[in-house]
């Protein structure tokens, strides 16, 4: 299907990410015409390779800092510096085609946080506008949608479920073995891990082989549940979608009347198009969209489009997570199948006792591709070059795994995204300047987690444990917060069903939305909200209110 | 793909000299089957920065930097993706061949020297940028991807254990007999 820019089409979708894709494939199998503009090219599977050097170290299939600089401050008393604070997918499938695939549910906690827990000065700690029972059956319509394997009743701390997940789990590796051992010797539940991976062939794919190529990779076998792999063909079949690579919005464009008429954007030669449409849909990220947004700004909007509020932009929430490795005497070959077999949340909900807000949840996995463990997988005690680093390299990395602990970043208003003042991308646009740093009770529940993830491997029997944790943020790959959902049209952004409260026609779906971080692996929510929002933008289409 | 051992006992004596040195490793290594042309370096580079990969990852009962081609890891790189690097190089070689005659006055060349000289010429720039760029491209050019012209005959994943697959098929490793799911 092609729709031509002249064209008043039904939607036009900014970004084909995890949401993008979702909300494309909703909308034009409900019968509306959509356009979809994706900055990032369109790959397919015979595209993707397992070349290290192309997709870790250059992280190929993410933001370019060279073409589309980011620049980073802890605080806006500090100078922000040309750094690559964060990292999204740059393509149709946008993080999908690349994530890991751990694909958790928040909990029914996650939502009453701050009912729960009560204030937290300096911080915007709110609850959302929206229950998990709201998302229940959308969080179910994405793992079927998607393909995603797990085991149902398996996690104790799950909240309820109305069916199983449609695809049994991966088979487990021996880190999740090991995991499991250490766990269960302390009275722990861990439980095979949820992943938008196929366990077995779905919907006309093919299971996964165990290749091991997850994360920072595309999958050649279409095995992992991406958009690109799954709803974004589905939107391509109805007829009435179009995907349109190498298109970057620079601007949305609005009328006098207070409604948004369509978005402009530069196509793969540069030349700016105008894509009419009756209503817009960002689903950019928590990043790309406050900043497309910023970038749009009116009359009417001095402080960029929709921010009445003033909160565009604003608590920004990061990835908060550390990994701790250890050995264990016999080889694991963890590079071999999925990246995580295995998590566990019994640390997963706040605790007074603890003395600060968060809490926690891990997962045992493979830690480092071949060469990127030659560079910095080995402990600190073991030489960094010479024939003892050479022997330490053959016995170590097939022995080695890792635990990763997710914990929660507070949402505060002097974290955010804004428009450099300095810095402009390619194509002459303002970077976006993100404006970072942790909250205390960040630190101290990373912390605390930390020492847990050590208790288990202990448990387990690992020879040696080693790791960092980092008290200074590095890179986020988790990107929430700065476009909020809420009830209240001078504190948020969105309203629970991520229409804007200031624009009708302008809906923002993604990680922007999110209130709170719960204990991080946002995509199956960003998802489960996007399902949410396209089922309330085909109804208030078909009202005619849009 | 090995220098004659008459050149290398020239070598090591430091009786022959650098660009000797270089013509008999350039001949050695054309000899071998593939890939061996310079793009960016000279061969008498080429066979000093071979000379410090083989110190970073040896060769030893098992191959090691040397035998993966790292020095045309490094060659392509410097000549196309990593091109931002020349200037470490130029510079951390010079400064490390000042540093070789300052130490070793009758050597020739790094190549020329012993294993013990050249592994204390390089603890001495352990923390320079040049050491640095120099381990970064060794351990890729061992155990990265082959299409960048290191890791030959897949050397460095073998030696890890790593099978270059596409299909696995559980169990993957020791443990995994011992889970219950
Ligand atoms: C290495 C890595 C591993 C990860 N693993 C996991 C995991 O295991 N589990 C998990 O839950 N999450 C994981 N994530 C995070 C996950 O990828 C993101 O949470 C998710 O993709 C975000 O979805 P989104 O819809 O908000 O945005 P995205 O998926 O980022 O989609 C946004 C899309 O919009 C496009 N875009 C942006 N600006 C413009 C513009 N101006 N014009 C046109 N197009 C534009 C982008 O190119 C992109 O394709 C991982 C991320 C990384 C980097």
């Amino acid at each position: 299907m092609k729709y031509r820019p002249s064209e008043v089409v039904d939607f036009v979708v900014v970004g084909a990410g995890a949401a993008g894709g979702v909300v494309a494939k909703e909308l034009s199998a409900a019968g509306f015409r959509v356009v979809v503009l994706e900055q990032g090219p369109y790959l397919r599977e015979k595209d993707f390779t397992h070349d290290e050097i192309h997709y870790v170290r250059h992280q190929g299939l993410t933001n370019d800092q060279k073409q589309q600089p980011v620049t980073f401050r802890r605080s806006e008393n500090e100078p922000a510096v040309n750094f690559k604070a964060i990292a999204y997918g740059r393509q149709v499938g946008g993080g999908t085609v690349h994530f890991a695939a751990n694909y958790w549910r928040f909990h029914e906690s996650d939502f009453v946080e701050r009912s729960s827990w009560g204030a937290i000065p300096g911080t915007a700690f709110a609850d959302w506008p929206l229950r998990y029972a709201d998302l229940e059956p959308h969080y179910a319509k994405a793992e079927r949608d998607m393909g995603v394997s797990g085991l149902a009743g398996a996690n104790p701390f799950d909240s309820p479920r109305s069916g199983p997940y449609p695809l049994p789990p991966m088979p487990v590796k021996s880190s999740g073995v090991l995991f499991d051992r250490g766990a269960r010797k302390l009275g722990l539940h861990p439980y095979p891990a949820p992943v938008a991976i196929l366990s077995q062939p779905y919907h006309g794919r093919g299971a996964c082989t165990h290749c091991g190529y997850c994360q920072w990779f595309g999958c050649e076998m279409r095995a992992k549940s991406s958009t690109l792999a799954t709803v974004i063909p589905m939107a391509e079949k109805t007829g009435r979608c179009e995907v349109r690579p190498n298109s970057y919005a620079r601007r949305i464009q609005m009328a006098r009347d207070g409604r948004v008429t369509g978005v402009v954007y530069f196509d793969a030669r540069r030349r700016e198009v105008l894509q009419r449409a009756k209503a817009v849909v960002v689903c950019a990220n928590g990043v790309e969209t406050p900043r497309l947004l910023l970038m749009s700004k009116t009359n009417r909007f001095p402080h960029g489009l929709a921010n009445s509020s003033g909160m565009l932009g604003k608590c920004l929430m990061w990835d908060n997570s550390a990994g701790v490795q250890c050995v264990f005497e016999h080889p694991l070959n963890d590079y071999k199948g999925i990246r995580a077999t295995r998590v566990l949340q019994d640390y997963y909900d706040c605790d007074p006792k603890r003395g600060f807000y968060g809490g926690g949840a891990m997962d045992a996995r493979f830690g480092s591709f071949p060469a990127s463990f030659g560079l910095g997988g080995l402990p600190p005690d073991v030489p960094r070059w010479g024939a003892e680093f050479k022997k330490a390299l053959a016995w170590y990395f097939p022995r080695t795994m890792m635990i990763v602990g997710h914990s929660p970043s507070l949402p505060m208003e002097r974290n955010n995204v804004t428009l450099d003042p300095a810095v402009k991308d390619a194509w002459g646009l303002p970077a976006a300047r993100i404006t970072f740093d942790y909250h205390a009770d960040d630190v101290k529940c990373a912390k605390w987690l930390w020492q847990k993830q050590i208790e288990i491997l202990e448990a387990a029997g690992a020879k040696k444990v080693w790791g960092k944790l980092n008290e200074k943020p590095g890179m986020s790959v988790h990107l929430m917060g700065t476009c909020r959902m809420g009830h209240d049209a001078r504190t948020s952004v969105v309203n629970a069903f991520s229409q804007s409260h200031d624009v009708k026609n302008l809906f923002l779906v993604d990680g922007s939305n999110f209130v709170t971080s719960a204990r991080q692996q946002p995509t199956a929510t960003i998802q489960a909200l996007a399902y949410r929002a396209s089922g309330y933008m085909i109804e208030a289409a078909r009202r005619g209110e849009l | 793909m090995s220098i004659s051992r008459r050149d290398l006992a020239l070598g090591l004596m430091g009786l022959a000299s650098a660009e000797e040195l270089a013509a008999a490793w350039q001949h050695a290594h054309d000899a071998a089957a593939g890939g061996t042309k310079l793009e960016y370096l000279s061969a008498a580079d080429a066979s000093e920065i071979e000379a410090l990969v083989s110190q970073i990852i040896p060769s030893d009962d098992t191959p090691g930097a040397k035998e993966a081609g790292a020095v045309y890891f490094i060659d392509r790189a410097l000549a196309s993706w990593d091109r931002g690097q020349r200037e470490v190089y130029r510079a951390g070689l010079a400064d490390l061949q000042q540093r070789r005659r300052a130490a070793f006055p009758l050597s020739a060349s790094i190549a020329g020297l012993a294993s013990e000289q050249a592994v204390a010429l390089l603890q001495g720039i352990e923390t320079t940028p040049f050491f640095e760029a120099l381990r970064t491209h060794t351990i890729l050019g061992f155990s990265g991807p082959p299409s960048y012209g290191g890791n030959r005959g897949k050397v460095g994943w073998t030696h890890i254990g790593v099978e270059d697959k596409m299909i696995f098929e559980p169990p993957f490793g020791y443990y995994d007999a011992e889970g219950t799911r």
